[in-house]
């Protein structure tokens, strides 16, 4: 099916302005998806640090005793 | 963004003096338009910062004008890579639309190194915001002084001379919403991660208070950074 929408598409004009359109929308792109990998590597780090915080609140919580029932005055 | 890309490749029709070179227009133009939009909203924003003195103010007005310089990046390549394939050079200096698209992203390219110059997080907010509301009066003045100049070089693609066909001006319009859609959708992206960072710090802290180590006596020293400083608790 794409293969028979693809041959129904006017054929691109890639003669002789086909190298500059092309390169104007790859940098583009290219602009955008270096933001983009900035801003995953920005979360992957606030990812671990979360992970980090919550295993070291979990070691605490585990560390710390168990509060005792106060016992029971009748028997 | 994706519907643009269609319309402008396999719908819209080749201009006749420039053929498939002219489809650089609907990346081009829009970026510019976008990036300049970006640098007066900054400018609002610090306007809202300076009468309220909230924080958030400062950063979202540091995050207009930081993706506006970064799609300012991306018009002045764009546009350099259309003049060399339509008028043979990559620059052309008695153009006054390319030249004054320059000076208005070269005083906003010094927005980031006026804020690292300041250490102080108050003092820093402040001059940043007079400083972009300052420079986002000054993109309109711009705007209006170079459309004003008689040189007509440049494309005109917004008014009366603009003669555009109806295809075109319907796919310019779909790139200009896909291209300011772009725009918001990184700036409240940068927000959120800004935001979380915010917020993982505070918890960071009242974590080690609870565990009442040393560090939590005093609180750390805040590194030099060009970027705002956000509370976790204000969004």
């Amino acid at each position: 099916m794409i293969a028979a929408l693809v041959a129904e598409l006017p054929a691109l004009p890639l003669h002789t302005a086909g190298k500059y359109v092309a390169g104007a929308y790859v940098v583009l792109f290219a602009l955008l998806l270096s933001y983009v990998a900035i801003m995953a590597v920005r979360q992957s780090r606030i990812e671990r640090e979360l992970a980090e915080l919550l295993a070291r609140e979990q070691a605490a919580a585990a560390a710390e005793p168990e509060p005792t029932e106060p016992e029971s005055s009748v028997a | 963004m994706a519907v643009a890309l269609a319309l402008v490749f396999f719908w819209v029709p080749l201009e006749a003096e420039q053929g498939f070179l002219q489809k650089i227009f609907y990346v081009h133009v829009p970026l510019a338009i976008v990036s300049l939009c970006g640098f007066v909203v900054g400018g609002i924003f610090a306007i809202a910062h300076l009468r309220t003195r909230r924080q958030v103010w400062d950063y979202r007005s540091y995050v207009a004008i930081h993706t506006g310089l970064i799609f300012g990046v991306a018009t002045l390549i764009t546009g350099s890579i259309w003049a060399k394939g339509s008028w043979g050079h990559w620059w052309v200096w008695n153009e006054p639309t390319l030249v004054s698209f320059l000076i208005v992203f070269l005083l906003y390219a010094t927005y980031q190194p006026l804020r690292f110059a300041i250490e102080d997080p108050e003092r820093q907010a402040r001059y940043a915001s007079v400083f972009a509301v300052t420079a986002g009066a000054f993109v309109p003045l711009n705007f209006i002084a170079v459309r004003a100049s008689t040189a007509y070089v440049h494309p005109r693609v917004l008014g009366a001379t603009s003669n555009l066909p109806w295809q075109m001006a319907l796919t310019f319009l779909v790139s200009l919403a896909g291209i300011a859609l772009l725009f918001t959708t990184l700036c409240k992206y940068e927000l959120t991660v800004k935001h979380t960072r915010a917020q993982l710090r505070a918890l960071r802290r009242l974590a080690e208070q609870r565990a009442g180590t040393a560090a939590s006596a005093s609180p750390r020293p805040r590194a030099r950074s060009a970027a705002p400083s956000v509370h976790a608790t204000e969004r």
